[in-house]
């Protein structure tokens, strides 16, 4: 299974950091940070992999976006090469040309999509389509019931 | 307005924090305009101190929005989340999406199982959610489900079980995606809370026939993971016909690469699923494009399916075209994985893409040189050790720092394993650790010293060669300027101490030892040097008298008329000059033993007058400073030496002549035969457990209270300030009688010791028969070790008579083996996790029992009911609980489970059917004559594997 998922700028800024198996604070920490000092200084056409503690880390650099998933020794290197890519992919077509910017703004939004590929450290939803409607489905939930709490009203009722 | 401000920043927050709140944006464009990471924690914390006062607001726009600002700076700042679990508690049953998903987002990213004390209060909120209601969208329940999955404690799994099951059983299309993501959260809850096993595991297995591919892949996805995890995958056998089908029919890679994970743990259980599978897996690998289910398919057959030669062949053809793509470093470094996967089965696989594997030693990835070193480290044997290690030790040279380590560290594993079980000849491999130590990037001096100093201990034949390393390392000033090599000098000081009698020249190895660059040591192994130091002037002392009663005894045994000769020179002894003396010797018996003294001599450097005191007046300069050293084990032994020293010097030992003088002399013979006594005994590996075989010795209580002895103790004035107060100028002949009186005592306490307790050390040095007693290395593997000791000797003392063969013809030395507890790897067997044998007990329960039986007890069979025995009360009450809980939902389980064995039914006849089809193809007799055999032999094969349970039948036919 997928132990947890973070993405690191080329600066080493953390971007993104999704934890499915129990880590303490610290032990997030910490793993972030051996891992973003393994993965930042390896050089381009290098392999994806690093051992790291007995796990691996499989890591893609996108733009200046390191995504890096760490897994079991049993687990198939390339699939998750492959869940890496999809990921990229879908946030792609949701930002339209995604960048670090976007994330960054938007942090919760990739975390939403996120939820929908990966649940329990495990690939959910190999459909790029059905993702993308999900996630368009929620927003314009989200949406109305925003717009239902920011009527003059509800303030007014809320305020009261 | 002040008065506002003041109450904001004490009590509860106002209106006013609720129009003026900084949004999420506002906080990052804050964190992104921060120019140093200094002035990033001011506004972390400016942060933070806002959302304490907001996250209180009654206000729920105003809660939510903090929250998030929160929820941010702990994902991405590594702030604390833990303290606002109550908030984000408080989020949840809101009805607005939006507040409710940031509820959700915090808790799932902030909830641990074992730290979040308020877990359970979670529960309710959750089993609302879980509900299928109008008034629950989906996204809550995912939500939900999310935060289930990544948080669940063994309680909360358990009170929420049941509430899993209309989402894992629900048809409808539109809930699809619920029900694969509830199927992940079952998987989770099942990992944690093994008891639950009963309520939804048949749930799961329905899942693996869904028509929807989403929950398929879910639910496969599931059991992957769950027979990758258990123990023993045998309770998942029973699935084996729906993942065969899934093998067969899927398109989707995805789940093609887990059913393959999961055959690759069933597969060894069961020869005739191997052979069945045997054939799809072989297909996938010729068609597929997708080089991650090529990958797998390698790695399945490359672990399970080793027996079959022909699948094998193939994956090894498809990991040959891995290791040859040139532009993908990937595949490279998984060809290389999977060849080391087949090392030990198939090592003819290594030995064929060996040109490769050699190749990627100096590929400019470190991860592919570090698999490809350990592809060849692995292929060592004998017969080719010398050569490849020379090999690779010559490639360290040229490599960066990290590498050249990575290849010193492995031929030191390698070749030190067993106790260096593959090294035949020892000359060269203390040859080769010598070399090892001259690369300048060496960094593992610490195993370099462990195994210079155990090989001094265990192997004798390599004594001389050990020595002759030791003072070239000794004497290379390069050493002395790494800081990583210093405890591979201490270990040549030492070696070169205790095996001084190899040495060709002591006076050199006391310069080298005492060279003044050896300040740069630390103190710990100075001190080494200096008691090395001790041990080669005792040496050289010893042997120089030895020699003047060689002498004595020559000229006694031959003509007297040479002694006026020999009273000329005294100072150099004429050994050529006694030796023709031998040959005119009459006298048979003396001329035996003098033959024996003239070797003795012969062997070991000879010593003047002048070279001793020469060395002495050395070693006098060199260490006298230190005895005023500040460090206490340097001062001591500084002590020790020039107590020695001037003990010697005062028995005026260069005006003896002659033995019987010497024996005249009552000083000098005693401190010869304290010295001798000192070090004769040899020392030897001691065996981890020595210290449990010294027994007690009658009348000492080891349990006394010793708080009476700082009474004593106090009588007596134990300031050290006496001894630290001695200076060099304060030596006078009285002092220094003291101190030789000190440096001696220790060692004679030292040999006594050791004659008390000698059973506790091995005494190699007695004799050849002696030494037959230890268990040699390798007795099974090496044949040649059972040759004489002595015929071993006899060998190397005529290399003349018989020529040296090559290499492996030369017997290997005998390496000391302790019977226990010395050298061996233990080997550590993993620990299986309790909840996984829970698991995989109810799991076996579910699948392999009758399926009639509804409570959660009769179930499991007998190993768990005496689990459940031993098991306290809190547990039965658990299974109360949840028996409870299945008689809730009897009807609808129930009806499922009819509507299970409808599926699994389905399946037989789907594989029956499939069987004939295939069969068909060859002869009808034949695949009669086939089935019937596959009949019996099933019989057979179910009655040997698996007799407790006779549940698992028709499965595979």
């Amino acid at each position: 299974m997928i132990h947890f998922v973070i993405l690191i700028s080329r600066q080493g800024k953390v971007r993104l950091t999704k934890w499915y198996s129990p880590y303490q604070q610290k032990e997030r920490a910490t793993a972030i940070r051996e891992l973003s000092s393994l993965i930042l200084t390896r050089g381009p056409k290098l392999c994806n992999f690093v051992e790291w503690k007995g796990y691996k880390a499989v890591y893609r650099r996108y733009a200046s976006l390191y995504f890096c998933m760490c897994v079991d020794q049993d687990d198939n290197e390339l699939e998750i090469l492959e869940i890496i890519h999809h990921f990229v992919e879908i946030l792609d077509r949701y930002f339209g040309s995604v960048c670090e910017l976007d994330l960054i703004f938007n942090f919760h939004k990739a975390y939403y999509i996120l939820d929908e590929i990966l649940i329990a450290g495990e690939l959910q939803e190999s459909s790029k389509k059905i993702v993308a409607r999900l996630i368009a489905a929620q927003d314009t939930m989200v949406e109305t019931a925003k717009a239902e709490a920011g009527s003059v009203s509800n303030m007014i009722a809320q305020t009261m | 307005m002040a008065a506002t401000a003041a109450i904001t920043t004490t009590s509860s927050p106002s209106l006013v924090d609720t129009l003026f709140q900084r949004s999420l944006d506002d906080v990052i464009r804050a964190l992104r305009s921060s120019p140093s990471s200094a002035s990033e924690e001011t506004v972390i914390s400016r942060a933070l101190d806002e959302i304490r006062r907001e996250i209180r607001s009654p206000d729920l726009d105003t809660k939510s929005v903090s929250l998030q600002k929160l929820t941010y700076l702990s994902s991405l700042h590594h702030l604390d989340l833990s303290w606002a679990a109550f908030h984000a508690l408080e989020l949840l049953p809101s009805p607005s999406l939006p507040h409710a998903r940031i509820g959700y987002l915090a808790a799932s990213l902030s909830f641990h199982p074992s730290s979040t004390e308020l877990l359970p209060l979670a529960t309710h909120q959750l089993r609302k959610h879980f509900a299928p209601s109008p008034a629950n969208p989906p996204a809550l329940a995912a939500s939900a489900l999310h935060l289930l999955a990544l948080a669940s404690s063994p309680d909360l799994g358990r009170h929420l079980a049941s509430d899993l099951l209309p989402l894992l059983s629900s048809q409808s299309a539109a809930s699809s995606s619920l029900r694969a993501k509830a199927v992940a959260t079952a998987l989770r809850t099942l990992a944690v809370c093994p008891d639950v096993a009963p309520v939804l595991f048949k749930p799961l297995v329905d899942c693996l026939s869904s028509s929807d591919p989403r929950t398929v892949s879910a639910a496969v996805g599931a059991f992957c993971e769950l027979a990758l995890a258990a123990p023993d995958p045998f309770p998942y056998l029973p699935l084996a016909p729906e993942f065969y089908r899934l093998l067969v029919d899927s398109r989707n890679n995805w789940v093609l690469i887990k059913v393959l994970k999961i055959f690759a743990r069933l597969a060894p259980l069961e020869p005739r699923l191997a052979s069945r599978i045997l054939d799809p897996i072989c297909q996938l690998l010729r068609r597929s494009h997708a080089k991650s289910l090529v990958f797998e398919c390698i790695r399945t057959i490359l672990s399970s399916l080793t027996d079959h030669e022909e699948a094998v062949r193939l994956a090894v053809d498809k990991v040959k075209e891995f290791l040859s793509s040139d532009d993908d470093p990937n595949l490279r470094y998984l060809g290389l994985r999977a060849l080391s996967m087949l090392e030990s089965a198939h090592p003819w696989v290594v030995e064929e893409s060996r040109e490769a594997v050699i190749k990627s030693l100096s590929d400019p990835d470190t991860n592919i040189r570090v698999e490809s070193l350990h592809l060849i480290v692995g292929m060592l044997c004998e017969s080719n050790v010398v050569e490849i290690c020379n090999l690779l030790n010559k490639y360290a040279m040229k490599s960066d720092p990290e590498f050249a380590n990575e290849i010193i560290g492995a031929m030191l594993v390698t070749c030190g394993k067993n106790l260096y079980e593959l090294i035949l000849d020892f000359d060269w491999y203390v040859a080769l650790l010598g070399e090892m130590v001259r690369n300048p990037h060496c960094a593992k001096g610490e195993e370099i010293e462990r195994q210079l100093v155990d090989i001094g201990l265990r192997v004798r034949d390599a004594r001389p060669e050990l020595v002759r390393v030791a003072r070239d390392l000794l004497i290379d000033p390069a050493l002395l300027g790494n800081p990583f090599l210093f405890r591979v000098l201490s270990a040549s000081a030492w070696v070169s101490g205790e095996y001084v009698e190899f040495s060709r020249n002591p006076v050199e190895l006391v310069e080298a030892l005492l060279q003044p660059r050896i300040n740069l040591l630390p103190s710990l192994i100075r001190a080494v040097y200096i008691q090395s130091v001790f041990k080669v002037m005792s040496f050289c002392f010893i042997s120089f008298i030895e020699q003047i009663q060689a002498v004595e005894l020559l000229s006694v045994g031959g003509s007297t008329q040479r002694s006026e000769k020999n009273d000329e020179q005294s100072d150099t002894v004429p050994l050529k000059t006694t030796e023709s003396n031998v040959s005119e010797g009459d006298h048979g018996d003396t001329t035996a033993d003098t033959v024996l003294l003239l070797d003795l001599i012969d062997k070991k450097t000879n010593f003047t007058r002048e070279s001793i005191s020469d060395l002495m007046n050395l070693i006098e300069t060199a260490v006298a400073p230190l005895s005023e050293c500040e460090e206490v084990e340097v001062q001591e032994r500084a002590r020790n030496v020039l107590g020695l020293l001037f003990t010697l010097r005062e028995t005026q030992f260069w005006n003896i002549e002659a033995a019987h003088e010497l024996k005249s002399d009552k000083e000098l013979s005693e401190i010869i035969e304290l010295l001798e006594a000192a070090f004769s005994e040899e020392l030897g590996p001691v065996s981890a457990n020595a210290q449990k075989r010294v027994s007690v010795p009658e009348g000492l209580n080891l349990n006394a209270n010793l708080s009476d002895l700082s009474k004593i103790l106090t009588d007596y004035d134990l300031t050290p300030s006496a001894s630290i107060s001695f200076s060099l100028q304060s030596y006078n002949p009285q002092e220094t009688k003291e101190d030789s009186v000190l440096a001696v005592e220790p060692s004679s306490l030292l040999a006594e010791h050791r004659k008390r307790h000698g059973l506790y050390y091995l005494s190699t040095q007695r004799d050849g028969d002696e030494l037959n007693d230890y268990p040699r290395a390798n007795e099974p593997l090496l044949p040649v070790d059972h040759g004489d000791a002595t015929e071993d000797l006899v060998k190397l003392t005529t290399p003349s008579l018989v020529p040296r063969k090559s290499k492996p013809t030369k017997p290997r030395p005998v390496v000391i083996r302790l019977d226990e507890g010395d050298g061996t790897s233990t080997s550590h067997l993993t620990t299986v996790k309790k909840s996984d044998n829970l698991l995989s007990e109810a799991i076996r329960g579910v699948l392999l029992e009758n399926e009639s039986q509804p409570s959660l007890s009769g179930k499991l069979d007998t190993s768990s009911k005496r689990r459940e025995n031993d098991a306290s009360d809190n547990s039965e009450l658990i299974s109360q609980q949840i028996e409870s809980v299945t008689l809730e939902h009897g009807n609808s389980s129930s009806r499922k489970s009819r509507q299970h064995r409808t599926h699994k039914e389905r399946y037989e006849s789907h594989f029956k059917n499939e069987d004939i089809e295939k069969s068909s193809r060859h002869s009808i007799k034949s695949s009669r004559q086939h089935r019937r055999h596959k009949h019996r032999q099933r019989g057979d094969v179910t009655a040997d594997i698996v007799p407790q349970t006779p549940a698992i039948q028709d499965f595979l036919l």
